[in-house]
């Protein structure tokens, strides 16, 4: 099986036991574009609304003849107007992303994606128009655009060993998912975030960490190294550095909280140590919230 | 070779690399530990921390100390450390080893041999020339000189002769040549010795190799006053100690066992002890061999002959109650002939046989019961030796006139005949000399033996053949039959002096003994074994172990008597035509002395001062040191914590603990079942894979341990689940067994097991808990089972429990035996089929025996269920019927558990009515 497959497959085996996803949809009137969010009055949709008398000016196409056979007076029958959501992700394929400190464990970047595909297939099955940032796949519907998501995920060409948020190709007011481990430069999450808020854009941010990434339980004399190599650090001991580096990791996430409160996103932090379960219902959560 | 003490060192410069150890101990302070690489993303936000501390370049003292300790132990350990190093023997040119190669070097054979390889190899070392020799077997013509190695080969198959040097002076009288000698003597003396020793000399320098060891033997037990006396020598004088002797001989199962054991205690500078025996005769004829136990040497065995042997008669007379007429009575000289020799038995002829003796004599009996003769020709048949004498009845009887008896050899003539008496004519006849076929052929007949009287044998075919000894008028004397593996001998006058002066002659002891009624001398002289031809029957070897000789060449009764060993005629077992000569290697005057060497000669002892090389153990220590040095560093440098710790772990301590052994665990295990099982009266239920139907059967076996607890005096102690396959079951007095279709057939060894345990009183209880639905029949599924898991049991005949069985009358008076069920049908072993109702006795007095097995279907296990806090599990019934019959299934648990308690105890009572009536009550 291709990895795109194997990907999808696993992101369907995780989305399966939850009923489809609507994402909430805000400012639905600048992104005209029919879905399934009812706006619970008449318009354009598939869903039958109501039965209005015919008044001046209605087509006379447009009498429902069959309601208007049951009585003496002609009637239109409505639809609902219903509108769909457009969500983008990011997800991480730098080589920070490609780190499992267990065999038994999966990589990050595989959680990550897991995830990320997992929402995909819930909001294509409600309805929803989804993509993923840059434009190699503007949002669109149905299940061609699954295994386009898929295919583009499962590319792990990345040489840089922390990623960058992509933050092009956001329609207004649409939905974002970042996905990432978030351990390298923090500006252009910054940036990006400001980005996504100046255009109404609300979304999430998952962050995905290894359990050792957490704890730290180095001893003795130790030479880190970043995934690529590049960066490296040496010490002598490596317990005593265990307190610094929780508290610079918590400061890290404490920023990044704070830039989502500011954005008015969601933030997030999963390990892969966990159940990819619980993280799905989170994003679910997250993502359902208006 | 440079040494310390015991210690030596083959390579003792490379010690000086001790003198590094200092220097190394500063440079491994000076190199901290290598540093673990590590793949870590969040190494970002570690850039720019900062060490606080650096020790970890630090090694700690201990781990220092233990390197350097290795490094030692390596050092010192190629060093090449020699525990007990061995000084060179000096010397060269060509080396003779001699060895005695006695039975009394046999006790300590292997530390000779030890001894010489360590000479041989010494030699091998410095390239000498060696022959080795031993005196018993010396080689034909010159020495061979070899190469010490070719003889090391041949080392191991050397094994010591069971006799003495005989012309060793006169061999080492013929040698030539120049050379060292080395004599490993087994420390006896013994004559020539000097001799061979001037001959030593005389070719170059003597070292004697002797061990101190004191030498025992024991010499041939002989009789005296009805005891056997074992003789036990030894070769100094030493201080007071005591030698175990130890009899051996067949049991009469045919196995060799030790039959008595005697304890000679020898004195402060004695060199003899004796010690007395006292056995009854069954027991002392099947002695075959006296030795001292734990002492592997010729010397140490005695193997005895028929000398030992008492023969057993039976002595019958025909007229008996004939007070103060001793000198009359028929067996009078038989027994003065007999009694110094032979152990005489009295008593009825029924009895007699039953003692199975080696004769039996019948001083004129002329006719024995039909019973008896059976018996007697029986005995006969399988060996037994039967001798009659005539006499006065014989003569007047009836016996074998027209038809020979079956206990006689000959056809008689009425009345028999009278000669030189004072009514009839002639002299009285003496005896002709006897024929050489005759086994009295030999014997000097004195001139004043006459017959005066005799009964006559009618002239038959057979008769000329059966005549052993005649009269002078060729009228036969003795005649003999032979029956089977016996014979039957007839005297043809009385056993008393009535009719000759035989009995009143020495001819007469003689002739028994020629018979072999009586046993001879102990040994033989050698006019006696002039001419005849002795077969190896058992030899001796040097180690005093008895081996077949059927395979050697025969020897001359002339050689037997001298008595000395040769290799042609070992000690050992000679068989002749009517007995057994042993000859040992000790002869009654043995004595054993001490070699006294001169003071010139070398003396060493035999003991070999193994070296022993410290390299590999000091190596192996060094490596284990290193092992814990691995160990200590991955802990230092946190690699037994981090990530893929376990790993390494588990690879050092596979490295560490190479062997592990669990069997003890599983010892105690089986230990504390028995503990648990022995400790109390426990009930138990056998495992049937079924863990529903395993917690019932438990259950219910805890209601019942309750309920006799409460009710009885039986105190169980909590059930115990038994496994089959592995539990021992003789622990346990009660077994229950639920049946369930789907429970494994057990192994072979578990149906031994329970085999064993029903012969030897255990109670199963199999329970369909079907409720008999097929009536104990093929049908139902758990019957079938139950038919399958039973068929190689050791089950007895089965019959529904009768109603007078004691099952119904153990504890409580019962008739139903229900469980959750209430079939009726319970099965019990049957009463045997003879089994009958005595008038006014309630019940029939049945089998003794506890039934082995109880089958039915009621599901006793539900009605007795209870839980840990004593309700009841199941619900039986409906309502109060249900209670009672939940009741009466524990009742019948009484009964049950009574009965396998005390068996027929409750049957017996029916006698006590009986009882109390006899004691007058």
């Amino acid at each position: 099986m291709t990895p795109e497959v194997t990907l999808r497959q696993q992101a369907e085996d995780l989305a399966s036991p939850l009923p489809p996803l609507l994402a909430a949809a805000e400012h639905l009137a600048s992104t005209v574009m029919l879905g399934i969010h009812g706006r619970r009055r008449a318009g354009m949709g598939d869903e039958f609304w109501q039965y209005r008398p015919v008044q001046y000016g209605d087509e006379l196409r447009t009498i429902d003849w069959r309601r208007s056979a049951r009585s003496d007076a002609q009637f239109v029958r409505q639809k609902e107007w219903q509108i769909a959501q457009s969500v983008l992700m990011w997800v991480d394929n730098a080589g920070s992303m490609r780190f499992a400190s267990d065999k038994n464990l999966e990589t990050k970047g595989h959680r990550a994606r897991t995830l990320a595909l997992a929402i995909a297939v819930l909001l294509l099955r409600a309805g929803e128009r989804v993509g993923l940032t840059a434009f190699d796949a503007p949002p669109r519907t149905g299940e061609t655009q699954l295994m386009r998501i898929a295919a583009l995920l499962s590319d792990e060409s990345n040489d840089a060993d922390y990623g960058q948020p992509e933050a092009r190709g956001m329609l207004p007011h649409s939905r974002a998912l970042f996905v990432s481990d978030f351990m390298g430069n923090i500006e252009p999450v910054e940036a990006a975030l400001t980005k996504a808020a100046d255009r109404g854009v609300r979304g999430t941010l998952l962050q995905v960490l290894d359990p050792q990434e957490e704890i730290f339980p180095f001893d003795g004399r130790t030479i880190f190294e970043s995934m690529s190599g590049q960066l490296r650090y040496e010490t002598l001991k490596a317990s005593d550095l265990r307190d610094k580096y929780l508290t610079r990791l918590a400061e890290r996430k404490d920023r990044l909280l704070h830039l989502c409160q500011a954005a008015g996103w969601q933030f997030g932090t999963h390990h892969t140590g966990d159940s990819a379960q619980s993280a799905l219902l989170w994003l679910y959560s997250s993502l359902e919230r208006v | 070779m440079f040494t310390i003490g015991a210690l030596g060192f083959t390579a003792p410069w490379l010690l000086l690399g001790l003198i590094a150890l200092p220097i190394l101990w500063l440079l491994l302070r000076a190199v901290p530990p290598a540093p673990i690489r590590r793949r870590f993303p969040g190494v970002v936000l570690l850039l720019g921390l900062k060490d606080e501390e650096n020790q970890a370049d630090k090694t700690p003292w201990w781990l220092l100390l233990l390197r350097t300790l290795a490094i030692a132990a390596v050092i010192i350990g190629f060093a090449g450390p020699v525990l007990n190093p061995q000084e060179e023997r000096t010397g060269d040119g060509p080396l003779l080893i001699v060895a005695d190669g006695t039975w009394a070097d046999a006790r300590d054979w292997p530390r000779r041999l030890d001894r010489i390889e360590a000479l041989l190899e010494e030699a091998a070392r410095r390239a000498r020339p060696v022959a080795f020799v031993m005196l018993t077997d010396p080689p034909a013509g010159e020495l061979q000189f070899q190469a010490a190695d070719v003889l090391l080969s041949r080392l191991p198959s050397l094994q010591p002769n069971p006799w003495t040097p005989t012309d060793a002076a006169d061999w080492a009288q013929g040698l030539t040549g120049s050379f060292e000698t080395f004599w490993l003597s087994d420390g006896l003396a013994r004559e020539g010795r000097g001799n061979v020793l001037v001959s030593f000399e005389n070719r170059g320098p003597v070292t004697v190799f002797e061990s101190p060891r004191p030498i025992y033997a024991l010499e041939p037990a002989r009789f005296q006053d009805g005891n056997i006396v074992i003789t036990a020598i030894r070769d100094n004088g030493g201080a007071a100690e005591s030698v175990t002797i130890s009899a051996r001989g067949l049991d009469p199962a045919g196995i060799e066992r030790q039959l008595a054991i005697a304890t000679a205690e020898f004195e402060t500078g004695a060199q003899r002890a004796e010690v007395e025996l006292t056995l009854p005769p069954e027991l002392r004829n099947r002695i075959s061999r006296f030795e001292i136990p734990g002492m592997r040497s010729a010397g140490a065995v005695t193997l005895t002959d028929d000398a030992l042997k008492r023969r057993e008669v039976a002595l019958i007379a025909g007229r008996e109650g004939r007070e103060g007429l001793e000198l009359l009575s028929p067996t009078h000289y038989l027994e003065q002939a007999l009694e110094p020799t032979a152990d005489l038995i009295d008593g009825t002829l029924e009895d007699i046989l039953l003692a199975n003796p080696d004769v039996i004599i019948l001083a004129d009996v002329a006719q024995v019961s039909d019973l008896e003769r059976e018996g007697l020709l029986e005995w006969i048949d399988q060996g037994g030796m039967l001798v009659r004498f005539a006499g006065p009845r014989l003569a007047a009887s009836d016996v074998s006139r027209q038809d020979e008896d079956p206990l006689l050899p000959v056809r008689l003539r009425a009345g028999g005949r009278s000669v030189g008496g004072a009514m009839s004519w002639g002299e009285p006849k003496a005896l002709s000399p006897f024929a050489e076929t005759s086994p009295f052929f030999g014997l000097t007949i004195p001139p004043d033996v006459s017959v005066s009287a005799q009964v006559l044998a009618q002239p038959d075919p057979t008769l000329s053949d059966r005549v052993i000894a005649a009269l002078a008028d060729g009228t036969p004397l003795v005649t003999r039959k032979r029956e089977g593996q016996g014979q039957i001998v007839l005297f043809h006058v009385t056993a008393n002096a009535e009719w000759s002066t035989i009995p009143l002659s020495g001819l007469f002891v003689e002739m028994l003994e020629r018979l072999a009624i009586s046993t001879r001398p102990a040994m033989p002289d050698a006019e006696d074994l002039a001419g005849t031809v002795w077969a190896p029957d058992q030899m001796l070897n040097a180690f005093g172990e008895v081996l077949d000789a059927t395979t050697l060449a025969g020897v001359s009764g002339e050689d037997l008597a001298e008595g000395q060993l040769r290799p042609e005629m070992p000690p050992g077992l000679y068989a002749g035509e009517d007995r057994r000569i042993a000859l040992n290697v000790t002869q009654p005057d043995t004595t054993l002395t001490r070699t006294a060497w001169p003071a010139r000669i070398t003396l060493e002892g035999l003991a070999v001062v193994a070296e022993t090389a410290l390299k590999g153990a000091l190596l192996t220590g060094a490596f284990v040191l290193l092992l814990i040095d691995i160990i200590a560093s991955l802990w230092l440098a946190g690699r037994l914590t981090g990530p893929r710790a376990v790993t390494t772990a588990m690879v050092a301590v596979a490295a560490l603990t190479l062997t592990a052994n669990d069997t003890h665990a599983q010892d105690t295990q089986i230990d504390a079942l028995a503990l648990d099982a022995t400790s109390e009266v426990v009930l138990a239920h056998v495992i049937t894979g079924n863990r529903q139907i395993d917690d019932m059967a438990f259950a219910g076996l805890l209601g019942v341990s309750n309920v006799l607890f409460q009710r009885t005096s039986v105190e169980p102690a909590r059930p115990i689940s038994v496994n089959l396959e592995t539990d021992e079951l003789s622990f346990f007095p009660f077994l229950y067994w639920p049946i369930t279709t789907d429970q494994p057939i057990p192994s072979d060894e578990a149906y031994a097991r329970l085999n064993r345990y029903l012969r030897t009183g255990g109670m199963i209880l199999f329970d369909t808990r079907d409720a008999n639905t097929a009536s104990f029949g093929a049908s139902s599924p758990n019957g079938r089972k139950l038919q399958q898991l039973a068929a190689p049991l050791d089950i007895p005949p089965l019959e529904p429990v009768p109603s007078d069985h004691v099952l119904t009358r153990t504890f409580y008076l019962l008739q139903d035996f229900p469980g959750r069920h209430n079939s009726r049908d319970v099965w019990v072993e049957a009463a045997p089929p003879d089994a009958e109702q005595i008038e006014g006795m309630p019940f029939r007095n049945l089998n003794d025996g506890v039934t082995p097995v109880v089958i039915g279907g009621n599901d006793w296990a539900a009605a007795w269920a209870i839980d840990e806090n004593g309700r009841h599990l199941y619900p039986i019934g409906r309502g109060y019927a249900g209670e009672r019959q939940r009741e009466i299934a524990m009742r019948f648990g009484v009964n049950l558990i009574m009965h396998v308690l005390t068996g027929n105890y409750k049957s017996d009572q029916v006698h006590v009515p009986a009882l109390l009536d006899r004691l007058g009550q």
